[in-house]
């Protein structure tokens, strides 16, 4: 739709026109912020725990274990060094032998959603997926936070 | 011809002062739009083009996505 509208307006006299191909989901999918009426709906990225526990593929699991339950944490987001989300540890693969490196202990590719999709859409997913946390990306990959089902079924209301 | 840009151009020239133009229908414009940005559904370009937009500035215009 863009480049038809881009190619009008240079035909009824607009000289320095501009195509933003990727477009709004783009925008959306980096985190950035929008206007309208869903802006002051709570989304993915505003309950999101940034302070989740990362680490990389070559760490021992033994290692990684002490370091996240020392923390609070029964999960673990591996990454690389841009953030980009590689593997996801739940409390079951921690388990797994400490010896183990976290690529081969890990779960790979697991599914991530994007910062803007509404927290009820995401309490829905993950009931029914019987999900307990879900990584939330930008689309090009990057971690933005470890979205909780704790925040997101019972926590709308604690939004702030 | 109109040149494709990306994210990072977007705010480039937003910064140095380009208007910014969702072209989709109301509804979706009404729910989510990029900050500052005018409503000109495509289906209205013609007539309200030149009353919207200032001919001496960059435009900048977006949908959805690429699709």
């Amino acid at each position: 739709m863009s480049p038809r509208a881009a190619w009008r307006l240079e035909s009824l006299g607009f000289g320095d026109v501009y195509d933003y191909v990727a477009g709004k989901l783009d925008w959306m999918a980096a985190g950035l912020p929008t206007e309208g009426t869903n802006a002051q709906r709570p989304r993915a990225a505003d309950v999101a725990r940034t302070d989740a526990p990362t680490c990389g593929l070559k760490e021992r699991l033994g290692d990684v274990r002490d370091r996240v339950q020392a923390q609070g944490w029964d999960s673990v987001v591996v990454v690389n060094q841009q953030r980009v989300v590689f593997g996801l540890l739940r409390a079951r693969e921690l388990e797994k032998d400490p010896a183990l490196l976290i690529e081969q202990a890990m779960r790979p590719g697991p599914s991530t959603f994007r910062p803007f999709v509404s927290i009820q859409e995401m309490a829905h997913f993950m009931v029914e997926h019987k999900l307990e946390n879900a990584p939330i990306t930008t689309s090009d990959g990057r971690l933005v936070g470890l979205l909780l089902k704790q925040d997101v079924v019972s926590g709308p209301a604690e939004v702030s | 011809m109109p040149k494709e840009i990306d994210r990072d151009e977007v705010r480039r020239l937003l910064d140095r002062g380009a208007q910014l133009v969702e072209v989709l229908p109301s509804p979706e414009y009404e729910e989510d739009h990029l900050p500052g940005a005018l409503h000109l559904p495509l289906r209205h370009v013609e007539e309200r083009a030149a009353d919207l937009l200032d001919r001496s500035r960059q435009i900048v215009v977006y949908c959805w996505d690429a699709a």
